[in-house]
């Protein structure tokens, strides 16, 4: 049931054949028209032709996606697109799947739900990365919605299998639940019992990543019932045998997610299993695997026929192992393997693979571990761009890597739109020139005239970071880390790179010279996010002033409990009168202040009177830069001074110490306490304006 | 106020460098530009402006962890990274037992409890790395729990990471020089000390446990100054006497 779109007063001397300034179609025709239009970018700049253009588009809309949670709000989206039947939402920065984000740092979905619960009633569909979800969104998204449909989390917390269970048992009509890789609290495997015995209309049910057992009798019921089930991923407790009687009673998977491989078979399962397999000519889509024997595998190869993708990431296959395995696959577009396949194992996907499009490869052994790594090197890396000629996207994580290896490897693949590669030491150099790895990235950028996405890695100066800038025309995405020399480095790729969206920043000796140098691209961009880098609370403060509608937040975490000083701020403080008293202790020597003053003069007043002071230690108290050099002559008669969660800037600490050649001026940067560090920034666009939720940690300027 | 042994801070704590001190900086820094490393002039008493200089970070070298030490490095999501680690000692104990027993055994069901115990350990896997920060050390770094059996060796790997070079700094600018080599994290005559914050959320000192029950509650550790452990709860103190730590 659409809401009906009022039809605009016709002009007072309208017909049909005199309509020049209006639209020539009706306004009916126009919106079915577009309502064929998937493509978010193509109804976008439909959106921007005129105005009639503007509301058919936005009343033929049905699906929404929302790459910054923040930059919009429920308010401002429920009001352009009244008819929605499908969202996708994404939250958090993308390096907290790195733990580089505090917990609570935000994203909840509760609020969108709450509108959604009037204004898109008969939502159907919800997809959901990086969001914090709780058990009682669940519960309420399951309540609210009758027609609702799909539901599927990646990368989310917050939740636990209690919020599942909500949406089994409540959901009538759902046709995915695909839960993804989560910080889940898995509790048990009791939701997948909570279908209704006449549920019958699933499609996509993945909890491969979930690790608690389930029911298999229920879900052998409920794979029978359900004769749409096109894609069902398993997890690893899953028996082969259990693998083997969903089999058979779902041979028109499409999609299919194995448990573990790791089980001694009778030579009668084998073959049935096998058989199984055999019957499954739809499967375009294999993963799972966990542990493998050589043995097993074979047993896979009749369902491998048709598959478009193989996902091995959570298998440690060997080369061998992976090499006959490819053979059955021929038509393989998409590979994820771990790199215990070594250089071999790539040298086979080279030789079998000549439909391959995309390629990651993931560390196998922990990467944490001291024994000798083997893993995959520059060799892998070119064997496979020798032999798959469509390679446009790869991932690729190596302990070693040289300039021309990528340069050549690009030159046989000049097709990239992802460019990923991570080499895991930081700065580390060409292996075999020990130069830095400029030229590799240079060559990516000059020669891949269609990425999009690139994360660079190893040794790199402020040359790669020119390149980028002077080439990367189409570039959307990138990722650093342990990078460039200097500011001038993080300025040519803000001044260049005219389709930037998203820059995330990590451990770079990037500045505040860099973050303001062109602070109008930030309009342009989703979001950056600067974390380890030089940056200070003043660089961030000044970005915050020249663009209001940037949302700019910095977070402020420590290993201890930080925000406890954040929490103070609201005590009450010594008045003013007794710091001039303090002008007449003449015997005074040591003076610890804490949470207290009003501001500079406080301060001033001490060091002015007090004639035999020797130790000033203060914390948490208004007094800055203009109190500290008031009498920078007194500390030359002091022992120490000691000043912490005060105003203090490092301008200020810089011209007492040029003041001051003598005293020791000492900074010390502990993340959290130091109110001049800007040790995490994250900087977005936004319509919707400074965001009302963020936790004590994050600061928004 | 003089400090030994150079920037041992240097490759950490980013506590100076010359670029954020250029004017004291540029008259010193050619006296020490042939100075190979600075960090490894060990044992020159510096004066404050060479204290200055040889923190001299330079981009490219100055801080070059391994890949294991630093948070979020490599670039790979926590989960994923769970399962790897579980993964890779499951293989290993698969190993082991094949060398232990010449008789593999035939039976399905051993393999099942053996992959119900990887279960386990994957579910303590979820917690396996957990955040290790140290007062005065920005750089936080992980450690694997489920690598160590007891708090020696954990302590052992934790003081490798954060004291490897010695620390002097005071930071508290008084005169007396602090004692430079900590000694063990779980010996309350040292300079710091190692807690955990728990499931309840309350910091504890580690050590007071057995090591099982230590792996079930902690989330992350500290590296705390002792001056600030006062007051930190041990397990047996009285819930309702517990205090919360008092920076100062």
């Amino acid at each position: 049931m659409n809401h009906k779109r009022k039809n605009p007063d016709p002009s007072p001397d309208s017909d049909e054949s005199t309509t020049q300034l209006s639209s020539p179609f009706p306004d009916e025709v126009l919106e079915r028209v577009l309502s064929l239009l998937n493509s978010r970018k193509d109804r976008n700049s439909v959106s921007l032709v005129c105005k009639d253009w503007y509301d058919a588009e936005r009343w033929s809309r049905t699906h929404v996606f929302i790459g910054n949670c923040y930059s919009v709000s429920p308010e401002i989206l429920t009001r352009r697109f009244p008819n929605i039947r499908s969202v996708t939402l994404k939250g958090k920065p993308r390096f907290s799947d790195f733990d580089l984000v505090p917990p609570k740092w935000g994203a909840y979905v509760h609020s969108w739900l709450l509108l959604f619960a009037t204004k898109y009633h008969f939502l159907e569909e919800l997809r959901l990365k990086r969001m914090t979800v709780s058990d009682e969104s669940l519960k309420f998204l399951a309540l609210s919605f009758p027609n609702f449909k799909a539901l599927s989390l990646l990368s989310c917390d917050g939740f636990s299998t209690d919020g599942l269970a909500s949406i089994t048992t409540h959901c009538k009509n759902l046709t995915e639940l695909d839960i993804q890789e989560n910080d889940i609290d898995d509790k048990s495997g009791k939701w997948l019992s909570c279908f209704p015995e006449n549920f019958m209309s699933l499609e996509v049910l993945n909890f491969a990543n979930l690790n608690s057992d389930v029911n298999f009798e229920a879900l052998e019921r409920l794979v029978s019932r359900c004769k749409s089930l096109k894609v069902l991923k398993v997890n690893e407790n899953m028996t082969l045998e259990q693998l083997h009687r969903l089999l058979v009673l779902a041979p028109h998977l499409r999609e299919l997610g194995t448990g573990s491989l790791l089980q001694e078979l009778m030579p009668r399962q084998h073959s049935e299993l096998k058989s199984a397999f055999n019957n499954c000519k739809n499967l375009n889509i294999l993963s799972g695997f966990y542990e493998v024997t050589s043995i097993f595998l074979p047993v896979l190869y009749p369902a491998c026929t048709n598959l478009t993708f193989l996902n091995l990431s959570y298998a440690a296959l060997r080369s061998d192992e992976l090499s006959n395995l490819l053979i059955h696959c021929p038509l393989l577009q998409r590979l994820w393997v771990q790199d215990s396949v070594e250089d071999e194992g790539l040298e086979a996907v080279g030789s079998n693979c000549p439909l391959l499009e995309e390629l990651r490869v993931f560390p196998a052994s922990d990467p944490f571990e001291d024994e000798i790594l083997h893993g995959v090197t520059e060799t892998g890396f070119l064997a496979v761009s020798y032999g798959c000629k469509k390679l446009h996207y790869v991932l690729y994580f190596c302990r070693q890597m040289t300039n021309a290896a990528v340069a050549t490897i690009v030159q046989n693949c000049p097709d990239f739109t992802h460019f990923r590669l991570c080499i895991m030491n930081p700065r580390q150099p060409d292996y075999q020139t020990n130069e830095p790895m400029d030229e590799a990235f240079g060559a990516v950028v000059k020669t891949c005239t269609k990425l999009r996405r690139l994360a660079v890695s190893g040794l790199l100066t402020d040359l790669t970071f020119e390149y980028i800038g002077k080439y990367a025309k189409n570039l959307e995405t990138l990722s650093v880390a342990f990078a460039g020399s200097s500011d001038w480095g993080m300025e040519c790729v803000l001044k260049g790179c005219p389709k930037l969206r998203k820059l995330e920043i990590r451990d770079c000796p990037f500045g505040n010279a860099a973050l303001l140098s062109s602070f109008r691209k930030y309009e342009s961009m989703r979001s950056l996010w600067m974390s380890g880098c030089k940056v200070t609370m003043d660089g961030c403060r000044l970005l915050a002033q020249e663009m209001p509608r940037l949302n700019v937040e910095v977070i402020r975490e420590c290993g201890n409990d930080g925000c406890q000083a954040d929490k103070l701020y609201g005590q009450e403080r010594m008045p003013h009168l007794l710091f001039s008293l303090f002008e007449l202790c003449t015997n005074l020597e040591t003076l610890s202040v804490a949470f207290a003053g009003s501001s500079d003069w406080g301060m001033e007043c001490v060091l002015k009177g007090c004639p035999k002071l020797r130790k000033l230690e203060i914390r948490d108290c208004p007094f800055g830069n203009a109190a500290l050099l008031s009498s920078f002559r007194k500390y030359e008669s002091m022992r120490s001074l000691w000043m912490s969660g005060c105003k203090v800037t490092m301008d200020g600490c810089r011209l007492l110490a040029q003041e001051m050649p003598r005293l020791n001026v000492e900074v010390i940067r502990e993340c959290g306490n130091d109110g001049c560090q800007a040790d995490k920034l994250y900087v977005y666009r936004s319509v919707a304006g400074p965001r009302k939720d963020a936790p004590p940690f994050v600061l928004t300027l | 106020m003089k400090t030994n042994k150079g920037c041992a801070w240097g490759e950490r704590g980013r506590i100076l460098t010359a670029k954020d001190f250029p004017s004291v900086v540029s008259h010193g820094s050619s006296r020490f530009s042939d100075r190979a490393n600075p960090v490894a002039s060990v044992g020159a008493v510096l004066e404050p402006r060479e204290l200055l200089t040889a923190c001299l970070s330079q981009e490219g070298t100055g801080f070059s962890p391994g890949a294991s030490q630093v948070v979020g490095w490599p670039p790979i999501r926590a989960y994923r990274m769970n399962s790897l680690v579980n993964q890779a000692k499951s293989q290993r104990a698969e190993e082991e037992k094949e060398i232990d027993e010449t008789d593999k055994s035939k039976d399905p069901s051993k393999k099942k409890i053996y992959t119900k115990t990887d279960t386990a350990a994957k579910e303590k896997g979820q917690l396996g790395f957990v955040k290790v920060n140290m007062d005065g050390v920005p750089i936080g770094r992980k450690v694997d729990l489920n690598a160590h059996s007891c708090y020696d060796t954990l302590a052992q790997m934790l003081e490798d990471m954060f004291f490897r070079s010695t620390t002097t700094v005071n930071s508290r600018g008084g005169e007396k020089e602090q004692a430079t080599q900590p000694s063990k994290l779980l010996d309350s005559s040292s300079e710091f000390v190692l807690t955990y914050e728990d499931k309840e959320g309350d910091w504890m000192l580690v050590g007071d446990v057995p090591w099982g029950m230590f792996l079930t509650s902690v989330k992350r550790l500290r590296i705390m100054r002792t001056s600030e452990a006062n007051g930190l709860g041990t397990r047996f103190q009285e819930r309702n006497e517990r205090q919360r730590i008092k920076p100062i």
